[in-house]
């Protein structure tokens, strides 16, 4: 059978934020997505995962969207079509960086586990004015250091370029933070994937 | 807001290399000399085969979501010409992708955008926000009613102007069904001007060109736009890939 030519992508531009992301930029129309993964029921550790995205020069970038994709404390990804942004655990999650002058992202979310060998992870699908195709990248978790050592993705990347890959744990006040900064270029650019 | 350093990282690689697709660094677009990787994407193909992404429930659509001229309407209808963006989703062996999340977004007639970064002088339109999302259907069609978008202004060179288009998100089933483009409307004079379109290969440009359709214009309604979407690889139903 003969191959049809596939939609070239586009960059997202700088207006996406009243179609995609509109409730956290306060427009007048309903998200069926935000930055909230999980509900309140589901059992699992409680993480918020939060940072920027940084341009070749060093800036902050405040025009990009963000994607998480994850399974859930059991290691499970949803396959339940999601019915509402507040449906138990989705798994699911996207930010814009334009709502803080630090265009920060902050997510909240329920630690994964690692099945079949390997590590917990987030996927990440990363978007931006600028950008002419989405970007693949994943997330590891800095207290896992051995389950990502046996992760097989985590070990076709060159070891220098692993740790643009971990995500800082730190416990602020009782809450657990992980710090995920993504670095378009420069001293560790971040790995992205081809898919 | 554009960058204006003008120093191009040495890229090597071409790093996006599907034959349709834009390349990552394509410096007449001047926002990607800062913000495209420099090193080329690590081909893991192998390791993801079986990473879907997440389903939707028909309740995530709102009765208007679809009908762009009715959706945000405050004390009367959309200035402009009313049209029909229709179409279906595909993977690249034509088989129709069901159960598809679609979302577009778009400037009104008058070619300004909502967002409150927008600084192009056009009046906003207080019936328009220029937003919308719907499901496909079991064929992988989907329909909207919208207004034609107008032509705007940005400041990547001087008199640089965007053809008219709507932003469409699509997000299917696997992980290689996430696609962010754009659909352009036939003969737009400003094609030849604008990098973003001209990104895309010259062969694959017109993949990104709706078609008019007179068959499925709503006599005495709306004109027709038909605009298809084909996503990278095959569609893997959700019981293939179970062993
Ligand atoms: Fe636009």
């Amino acid at each position: 059978m003969e191959k049809l030519q596939t939609t070239p992508s586009q960059t997202v531009g700088p207006f996406f934020a009243y179609g995609l992301t509109a409730e956290q930029y306060g427009y007048d129309f309903n998200s069926i997505v935000n930055g909230v993964l999980t509900d309140d029921y589901t059992e699992g550790e409680r993480i918020f995962i939060t940072g920027c995205v940084m341009d070749g020069a060093g800036n902050s970038i405040g025009d990009a969207m963000i994607e998480l994709w994850q399974a859930d404390p059991k290691g499970q990804y949803r396959l339940e079509p999601i019915q509402d942004k507040n449906d138990g655990f989705t798994g699911f999650g996207r930010l814009g960086t334009g709502t803080n002058d630090a265009h920060k992202f902050t997510f909240t979310t329920l630690k994964p586990a690692g099945i079949d060998g390997q590590a917990p992870h987030i996927n990440i699908i990363l978007f931006m004015r600028g950008s002419l195709h989405n970007l693949y990248t994943r997330l590891y978790f800095s207290d896992e250091m051995t389950a990502n050592q046996n992760d097989p993705l985590f070990n076709a990347v060159p070891t220098e370029r692993q740790s643009t890959l971990i995500a800082q744990r730190n416990e602020i006040n009782g809450q657990v933070f992980y710090t995920f900064n993504i670095k378009m270029q420069g001293d560790n650019e971040t790995v992205f994937f081809q898919v | 807001m554009e960058s204006t350093k003008n120093d191009i990282p040495n890229t090597k690689y071409d790093l996006v290399n599907f034959d349709t697709q834009p390349p990552l660094l394509y410096p007449d677009y001047k926002s990607t000399i800062l913000r495209s990787p420099t090193m080329p994407l690590m081909p893991v193909k192998e390791y993801l085969q079986n990473l879907r992404l997440p389903a939707f429930g028909a309740s995530v659509i709102g009765a208007l979501d679809n009908d762009l001229t009715k959706n945000a309407r405050k004390n009367g209808e959309p200035i402009g010409e009313r049209i029909k963006v229709t179409g279906k989703v595909m993977d690249e062996y034509g088989h129709g992708l069901p159960n598809i999340l679609v979302e577009i977004w778009q400037a009104n007639s008058a070619g300004r955008y909502i967002h409150k970064a927008e600084i192009h002088d056009a009046p906003l339109d207080p019936n328009f926000l220029g937003g919308g999302r719907v499901l496909t259907d079991n064929e992988g069609r989907y329909t909207f009613y919208t207004i034609k978008p107008g032509a705007y202004p940005w400041g990547n060179h001087y008199n640089a102007w965007l053809p008219n288009h709507i932003h469409f998100s699509v997000l299917g089933h696997q992980i290689e069904h996430r696609l962010v483009t754009q659909m352009y409307f036939p003969g737009d004079p400003l094609f030849e001007y604008d990098p973003i379109f001209q990104s895309a290969p010259k062969h694959a440009r017109h993949l990104m060109v709706s078609k008019f359709s007179m068959d499925l214009t709503d006599a005495e309604f709306a004109l027709a736009y038909e605009f298809n979407i084909v996503l990278n690889g095959k569609y893997q139903t959700p019981f293939e890939n179970k062993k």
